[in-house]
């Protein structure tokens, strides 16, 4: 199980949390003006990378906040973890959500 | 029995406890501190099982967890009978009853081993060969044929009796193993005041020490050296030692499960005691010294009763005081066995070594063996092997100098009556590899070592393949220092270990002839393991899966690297280039108690009950599970079954007036200057603009365009909503809310609160409703045009706050009184008392499906799927197209979610009015077609509808709108019927009735 740090409550077992995919991607402003295609990718097109990725988790039976964490999906080792709206840590940054 | 086998003195046991145990109905003498094999053992017995597959005769191998062949039934009394138990850990106690498994009529003649003495035809992948076709036969002949020949125990049929409990730990440095390395690993870390918890799976903790009878360890007998160390621990605050507790899994981030057993060594366990707790750790460090096990070697007939593994039989020597054979042949190809021979030469055996080694290869170890009277045949290798339920020969012959048999063997037989074999030692990388640390292939040592890690874990000891006595204590104290961060204590002086071993050439079983069974627990032989690879199979993992080796309950413990060799020399490759299979939990079974914890019976699932449901079981009702809700079903009356209760609810509600308790309905309480423009972002319709005291039906979609949810948004003022959900739907949508409210649209000013077990909901429906609820409202004028459909308001409904609800899930008149949840009961009842003069009826979930159902209200979850948009369900017009944005806008002009013959929500009728179709039935447009036919859509809900007089059904059909009128066919059990499109509302279809 999952040690993780949430940012407003500390270190929790995993079994509070709850993940929710790729961070960093954000809701268009305007959806009605993006294309299909660019629609999709938003939808639907995730990076899935080997290494350090960027994800979001909420604190469910905790806090209930939303936070972003970095992650290296070979290893499970939590590299960062940081608020709704804050860069990526270390570069490779990205809009709120 | 008299013990005719134990020594005079030694060992660990206490002498001054006689019990009697039972073997297949026979009396057992031992004495406590014996497991079931060492009073066996001690008894003469070592035919104790038939093997899985072909029922050979099979008796004790090892000593320890790896026991692939001594599985027992034990019975501990009271209920608590367990199968599959190897007879090397379960402790003895008087009164104890173990049987032997897998064998009839009884042990020493089992019928089925005739499968021993057939042709080849259950080698390798024989399931996937021989038990092809027809496939109808799999199911009568073959599986149950399979199932009764092969096997293990029987399995339990009643209740487990016993109690198991979970308990979560946290600290600085984890010990995994209470040898020489542990013992030292918990001994630097904790005198460095870190927080330690060592475990040991033995019921005494001290691993290789326990049966060491020679060792000095700082001039200090190993056993009193042993004594002391755990003194100095049990007396430390910050060590907490447990025994008879397994590490079984490692998991991430050094969260470590271990399992305590605590009373299956007693014969009457106190009644507060659990069976087993499951530790939960969770470890800033963790330091695995879990030592080696040790493999057998590879020869036909490796396998008879008798043949036992060397440091096993070292072991019911030294600490059972149990001498397993009076004629010991120990066959090695290594160092340790020769201290097996010179211990149970010293114990009065007459003993003889026969070493696949030539003599110039082997190290002190031979002349330790001369110096003690023992002959070593140098250059032999064991062929074979005689004798029935008893080995009586070891045959060797003599290896060539360059490691080959020579075609004329120069064979002998070897008389006696127990064989101690040792081809090496296996590391115990299991937790390691758990913890997803990198194995490297050591050469040297012929074994898999722990190499990178990924988590902050120590490996110590055997562990990593030091065998050395010295060295294992000084690596264990080197790792607990490391992890504790303290300087490494000095090193202590211990008698020099017999290590080192020379592997045999992994297909020398090859070619000779006969069985040479490479894992026992499964029945594989080298000759499986070989035919597998020469049918192509390359992957070890494939090799393990096809042939079944190591995938038996011990896991391939004492197989694991006999597999490996084996694969890799026929592939012509080195094992490295072969590669290990991956190490799973458990490390050793597991029961399901101990995994269930507290978790059973009614603890299992947590149950949700509503304010009413007391009153409800008291009416007779039945109930359903709506997640977790228990809902009341229906109300049967006298001897009514479900279809005419239903019947009668639905006529009811229709007639006069209902009641049906709605608390399960999801709520949330949308609070802020900005939850109007909030919710607008959340529905496809607009909130914003509706008036205080107005409610607005609405659907919420996902961001992909599909339905998520429906309900009721009512506004109580500008800034305060009052939102119901699906009773399944509630915890999902609080968390949509919540998700977009955090990180999507963060500048908005808006509360969410669960409000759904703070309120009560008693919906009234009918043409009655009124009348019905009319005397207990206080604060409010009911009639039509000061509270209309679709309104809310703040009133008393029977002397109680409320917040009453015009709605409508039935197409009738009717009310939703939202009361306290403390309340809910008091108000049910004083609205089904002032029903009375309505014959008011209670109704449950399955008639509420029905009236919805006539009136083409969708259930979200029945007749939508995650697929579906609102226009497929017919509710485009709840579709804001005035809205710039809300979450599925978008999506919903995506080409596939806009096209025009996507299925929609029709009704159908069946041709027979009785007939009531399948849900879930797959619809065509006509049956000559090919299969497969081309699929149209499916049936989503299907009831009997009294009121429309007829079977109805609601679907989900391709171009379904523009199929109204036409016959389609519906499949059911045995083929097709034939049913009519139609419009999906049955009753009053222009929606008079909810106006009253």
């Amino acid at each position: 199980m999952l040690l993780i740090r949430c940012p407003h409550c500390g270190e929790r077992p995993e079994i509070e949390f709850r993940a929710g995919g790729e961070a960093h991607l954000a809701r268009p402003a305007e959806p009605m003006t993006v294309g299909d295609a660019e629609w999709t990718a938003f939808l639907y097109y995730r990076a899935n990378v080997k290494g350090e990725q960027a994800e979001r988790w909420c604190h469910v039976h905790g806090c209930g906040r939303w936070f972003n964490a970095v992650r290296d999906t070979a290893n499970d080792r939590f590299v960062a973890t940081y608020g709704v709206g804050e860069p990526r840590p270390g570069g490779a940054g990205g809009a709120a959500r | 029995m008299s013990q005719p086998f134990r020594l005079p003195t030694g060992g660990r046991i206490d002498r001054s406890s006689p019990l009697v145990l039972t073997f297949d109905g026979r009396a057992v003498h031992g004495f406590a501190g014996d497991t079931v094999a060492s009073a066996l053992l001690a008894n003469g017995v070592h035919l104790v099982g038939r093997s899985f597959k072909y029922h050979r005769p099979r008796g004790v191998l090892a000593a320890g967890v790896e026991e692939p062949n001594a599985l027992l039934d034990v019975d501990r009394g009271g209920g608590r009978r367990e199968p599959n138990v190897r007879a090397t850990v379960a402790e003895a106690f008087a009164g104890l009853a173990v049987t032997s498994q897998n064998r009839w009529p009884s042990l020493e003649r089992d019928l089925a081993s005739i499968a021993d003495r057939l042709p080849p035809v259950i080698g390798a992948g024989f399931y996937y060969k021989t038990f092809m076709w027809p496939p109808k036969a799999w199911v009568r002949l073959y599986e149950p044929l399979i199932r009764r020949a092969a096997g293990l125990g029987r399995a339990p049929d009643g209740a487990d009796p016993e109690r198991y409990e979970h308990r979560h730990a946290h600290c600085d440095i984890l010990v995994v193993g209470a040898g020489p390395a542990g013992i030292a690993a918990a001994m630097a870390a904790s005198t460095a005041g870190r927080r330690v918890i060592l475990c040991d799976e033995q019921a005494e903790p001290g691993g290789a020490l326990l049966h060491d009878q020679t060792s000095d360890i700082d001039d200090l007998p190993a056993q009193a050296w042993l004594a002391d160390g755990l003194a100095t621990l049990a007396r430390r605050a910050n060590v907490r030692l447990l025994a008879r507790t397994t590490a079984v899994s490692y998991y991430n981030h050094n969260h470590v499960a271990l399992v305590e057993r605590l009373t299956d060594h007693l014969a009457e366990p106190p009644a507060s005691r659990p069976r087993e707790r499951l530790w939960q750790v969770r470890a800033r460090e963790v330091v695995l010294a879990t030592g080696a096990h040790e493999r057998p070697l590879t020869f036909p007939d490796n396998d008879r009763p008798g043949i036992m593994l060397a440091e096993a039989v070292r072991i019911y020597i030294n600490r059972y005081g149990v001498l397993p054979g009076r004629r010991i042949v120990v066959a090695t190809n290594g160092a340790s066995a020769y201290e097996t021979a010179i211990d149970a030469r010293r114990a009065g055996a007459a003993v003889s070594i026969v070493d696949t080694r030539a003599s110039d290869r082997i190290g002190p170890e031979l002349d330790a063996a001369r110096a003690a009277g023992i002959e070593v045949l140098a250059g032999f290798v064991p062929i074979g092997s005689k004798g029935r339920h008893r080995v009586t020969a070891l045959r060797v012959a003599r290896l060539s100098p360059d490691g080959a048999l020579p075609d004329v063997p120069d064979a002998r037989d070897l008389a006696c009556d127990c064989v101690a074999v040792s081809a090496g030692w296996t590391p115990a990388v299991h937790l390691f590899s758990q913890s997803r640390g990198r194995l490297e292939f050591d050469t040297a040592r012929d074994a898999f070592l722990p190499g990178s890690s990924v988590q902050a874990v120590r490996s110590a000891g055997a562990a990593v393949g030091l065998y050395d006595l010295a060295a294992c204590i000084a690596s264990g104290a080197r790792a607990g220092a490391e992890s504790a961060g303290a300087p490494v204590p000095p090193a202590v002086h211990a008698t020099p270990t017999l290590t080192g071993f020379a592997p045999l050439p992994p297909d020398l079983p090859l070619r000779l002839g006969g069985k040479a069974f490479v894992d026992f627990q499964n029945d594989v032989t080298a000759k499986d393991l070989a035919l597998a690879v020469s049918e192509g199979f390359e992957s070890i993992e494939h090799v393990k899966r096809y042939t079944t080796s190591g995938m038996a309950t011990d896991q391939g413990k004492t197989s694991s690297m006999a597999t490996m060799g084996l694969v890799a020399t026929r592939r012509g490759l080195a094992v490295p280039a072969v590669g290990t299979t991956t190490f799973r939990p458990p490390y050793t079974p597991v029961s399901f108690g101990a995994l269930a914890g507290q978790s059973r019976d009614r603890l299992f699932d947590p149950v949700r009950t509503t304010p009413v449901h007391d009153w409800a079981a008291a009416q007779g009702a039945r109930f359903e599970d709506v997640g977790s809700w228990k809902r009341a079903h229906y109300f049967p009356r006298a001897s009514e079954d479900m279809a005419a209760a239903v019947r009668r609810e639905t006529i009811a509600v229709r007639g006069s007036v209902g009641l049906f308790d709605a608390s399960t309905l999801g709520k949330i309480e949308v609070v802020g200057p900005d939850a109007g423009r909030f919710l607008d972002l959340m529905y496809a319709g607009i909130m914003s603009t509706l008036a205080v005291g107005r409610c607005r039906y609405g659907l919420m979609l996902k961001e992909d365009g599909f339905i998520l949810d429906d309900g009721i948004v009512a506004r109580l003022a500008d800034d305060r909503f009052h939102v119901t959900t699906t009773t399944g739907g509630a915890a999902r949508v609080l968390a949509h809310m919540e998700d977009y409210l955090q990180t999507e649209f963060t500048t908005l000013r808006v509360f969410l609160t669960s409000i759904t077990e703070q309120w009560a909901v008693i919906a009234v429906q009918g043409p009655k409703a009124r009348e019905t609820i009319a005397p207990l409202v206080d604060d409010l004028d009911l009639v039509d045009a000061a509270f209309p459909h679709m309104s809310i308001a703040r009133c008393r409904v029977a002397g109680v706050p409320a917040r009453l609800m015009r709605a409508s899930f039935t197409g009738e008149r009717g009310f939703e009184i939202n009361v306290p949840a403390d309340y809910g009961r008091a108000v049910w009842e004083a609205v089904f008392a002032a029903g009375r003069a309505h014959q008011i009826a209670p109704y449950g979930t399955e008639a509420m499906h029905v009236l919805r159902a006539e009136k083409g209200f969708i259930i979200v979850g029945q007749e939508t799927d995650g697929t579906v948009t609102p226009d497929d369900v017919g509710l485009a017009r709840l579709v804001s197209v005035k809205k710039p944005d809300f979450v599925g806008k978008r999506s919903l002009r995506r080409p596939d979610l806009s096209r025009p013959n996507r299925k929609q929500l029709v009704g159908l009728l069946s041709d027979a009015f009785h007939e009531q179709l399948d849900e879930g039935a797959q619809i065509v447009a006509h049956t000559g077609q090919p299969i497969p036919m081309t699929m149209l859509g499916h049936v989503t809900s299907s009831y009997m509808s009294a009121c429309a007089g007829r079977a109805i059904a609601l679907a989900l059909l391709a171009d379904g709108r523009h199929r109204i009128g036409e016959t389609v066919h519906v499949t059911t059990a045995d083929g097709f019927t034939r049913a009519t499109v139609a419009r999906p509302v049955f009753i009053d279809p222009e929606g008079n009735r909810v106006h009253g």
